[in-house]
């Protein structure tokens, strides 16, 4: 089955690829200059206290058997102690992951929900107003940094016309729905919370739109370009000349085809969605990884810096999966023949 | 002069039609007339370029609308301008009344659906069936190309059949909706030999059986006087001869086509040697003068000069040579 054999090898990547980065985070921290007992005892501590803390934090032993001790507190789930916040660094992402990812996923689906049609429509309108202004839009979206895009959509319908929120994940005043997922519109809606999960969607208008708008036009002119190669294929004049409707055509022959070629563009972008997620949660004042790693690297927290590495590079290795995944699902020569 | 009695289902006329492109017009067809009755298997030869296919596209409108446009001439397809058919009507055409099989099996069949939906999928759109019903029609018309097994192949991908296998699908799929004309598009150019004679005898078979008209385009001579009742020879975008089948390889009256004739091994008596027709088409961007194959003809004169009209050489026989028309009025 490839199916199966497809998430083994992936599984068994992962393995790899999470114990390299290991090696390479922890190899990193200790080489680069800067004492992490020295920032966490601070500037006028004694000699006595610095050595109590390295004895407290383990860096007293050989570097040999600091490793070890890091291979098998991984082992068991546990990314050390933030140096900063003092709590389990694996706490500490389990409690902002979820906030990104929500934030990621619907910027994801929302650059998806416009960007494939508005490709779909240049393509078959190609050259005509449609296409040109979809080409306006794309090339916006490229090249607008999103630390001005944002500020601008937070100038216009925040401050001007106030009509959305500008900041933070849910109105004040409202509690946060019981922690299940962290999702917060999936946890709403599980607790039957409406105004919770509305208040939370309204939230998240704005930050998503910003985050997807400069992925929106780069999947707007991926479709846009298999759209138009496949439409120039055979089996789209088989269709034609067989007298399928339009709809028929576009949508059953020739989108399904197109959407191959884009499913690793879109593997990327959500990659891409994570990575800019870290400057729009600050403009938004969005309570997501992006403010806590920026803030554990300012403060050199290694283990929080190490433990959300580790995190990240195991969430590419999934992007991955599920790249490979949906490849399967709409290609039937890999789903059958691998 | 007498052809074949039956309801005119196509009929071409004088039809000129240039692809606009940055280097200027092409003028891919000048003045072609053509009509396939009820029932009839009708050959269109000629070399690649020559406009076989575009004729035929732009009779079914599937030619790209923003670089083709008809100049002059007109299409009657079963009675009606193809031209002035709603998209809505076209597709009703297509499919139910006319329907063609391309050259290309590799890539006609949607690589992402299996075999099956495919056939089905035309079947309800022309015919009030429910799902069942379409799937065993699709099953019959599989079993019909011969095809063992035909309930596995509908469940199959494109991918995992051959070449001659997918053309067999695509010729059940053009049957699917009992057409009353098919246009083969070189359908057998991309096939071995030996899948070649079958395809043609399946295409024939089920055409008698049918009373389906077929216009059958080729470059090949071989294959076409295999086939066909009549003939039209094209060359760069005119019509050069046109006849039945017998009387043109016969006595073949336009030089290219005894130039197409005496270059297949099989149409030659033995031991004769073969030949080449020397040069290429004209440069249809900027045609010469006069007659379009004078400057390969080894029979060109003074004459050729002024372009021949596809004058009547003799029963159910049209050529456009000067040569053959003066020999005709001088008998």
């Amino acid at each position: 089955m490839p199916l199966i054999s497809t998430i083994l090898r992936r599984l068994v990547l992962l393995v790899f690829v999470v114990a390299g980065v290991a090696v390479v985070t922890f190899t990193i921290s200790h080489l680069i200059p800067g004492d992490p007992a020295q920032l966490i005892a601070g500037d006028k501590a004694s000699a006595e206290t610095l050595a109590h803390v390295r004895q407290d934090l383990g860096l007293d032993k050989p570097v040999t058997q600091q490793f070890v001790i890091y291979v098998r507190q991984l082992l068991s789930g546990d990314l050390g102690q933030s140096l900063r916040t003092r709590r389990p660094v694996a706490g500490d992402i389990a409690l902002f992951l979820p906030a990104t990812l929500e934030l990621g996923i619907t910027a994801l689906v929302m650059a998806i929900m416009i960007g494939v049609p508005l490709g779909v429509l240049s393509a078959i309108y190609k050259d005509g107003p449609i296409d040109q202004a979809a080409r306006v839009v794309s090339v916006a979206g490229i090249s607008m940094p999103v630390f001005w895009f944002g500020l601008a959509l937070i100038l216009l319908f925040y401050v001007k016309i106030p009509i959305l929120p500008g900041s933070g994940r849910i109105t004040l005043g409202i509690a946060a729905p019981v922690r299940i997922t962290g999702f917060f519109l999936v946890d709403s809606l599980v607790a039957g919370n409406m105004k919770a999960f509305w208040s939370s969607l309204y939230h998240l208008v704005l930050p998503a739109f910003v985050l997807a708008f400069a992925n929106l036009g780069i999947i707007t002119r991926q479709i846009r370009a298999s759209m138009l190669d496949v439409l120039q294929e055979d089996y789209v004049r088989t269709a034609r000349a067989n007298g399928l409707s339009r709809s028929a055509v576009i949508l059953r022959h020739a989108l399904p085809n197109a959407l191959i070629p884009s499913v690793t563009l879109l593997g990327l972008a959500f990659g891409d969605l994570l990575y800019g997620a870290v400057l729009t949660e600050t403009i938004f004042a969005w309570p997501g990884m992006g403010s806590y790693v920026v803030s554990s690297i300012q403060t050199l927290d290694f283990p929080a810096i190490m433990g959300f590495t580790i995190v990240a590079s195991l969430g590419y290795v999934l992007i991955n999966l599920a790249v490979d995944l949906t490849y399967m699902m709409l290609d039937p020569q890999i789903r059958e023949l691998g | 002069m007498s052809e074949p009695s039956g309801d005119v289902l196509l009929e071409i006329s004088d039809l000129s039609l240039v692809f606009r492109t940055s280097r200027g017009p092409i003028k891919a067809l000048n003045g072609v007339s053509l009509n396939v009755r009820a029932g009839e298997i009708v050959g269109i030869v000629g070399e690649s370029g020559c406009g076989k296919s575009v004729t035929m596209m732009a009779a079914t409108r599937l030619l790209p609308k923003g670089s083709a446009h008809i100049t002059a001439g007109g299409i009657r397809l079963f009675g009606n301008d193809p031209m002035k058919l709603s998209e809505r009507e076209l597709q009703h055409v297509r499919g139910k009344l006319v329907s063609t099989i391309f050259q290309e099996p590799m890539n006609a069949l949607n690589p992402t659906r299996r075999i099956g939906e495919q056939i089905v999928e035309i079947i309800r759109r022309h015919q009030r069936l429910d799902a069942k019903a379409a799937t065993s029609k699709a099953i019959g018309l599989l079993r019909d190309m011969l095809i063992s097994e035909p309930e596995r192949i509908m469940q199959a991908y494109p991918f995992e059949l051959s070449g001659g296998m997918r053309q067999r699908v695509l010729i059940a799929m053009a049957f699917s909706c009992e057409p009353k004309l098919i246009i083969a598009d070189e359908p057998t150019t991309a096939l071995d030999v030996t899948v070649q004679a079958l395809i043609l005898s399946l295409i024939k078979h089920k055409a008698a059986s049918t009373g389906t008209a077929v216009v059958f385009i080729s470059h090949d001579m071989a294959v076409v006087s295999q086939l066909c009742d009549r003939l039209y020879v094209l060359y760069a975008g005119r019509v050069a001869e046109a006849g039945t089948t017998a009387s043109v390889l016969a006595a073949p009256a336009h030089p290219y086509t005894r130039a197409l004739i005496r270059c297949l091994p099989g149409l030659v008596a033995p031991k004769q040697p073969l030949e080449q027709i020397l040069g290429t088409l004209p440069d249809l961007l900027d045609p010469p003068a006069g007659c379009l194959f004078k400057a390969r003809c080894r029979e060109a004169d003074e004459r050729c000069k002024a372009v021949p009209p596809l004058a009547a050489i003799g029963a159910a026989r049209r050529a456009a040579c000067w040569r053959r028309i003066e020999e005709t009025q001088s008998a």
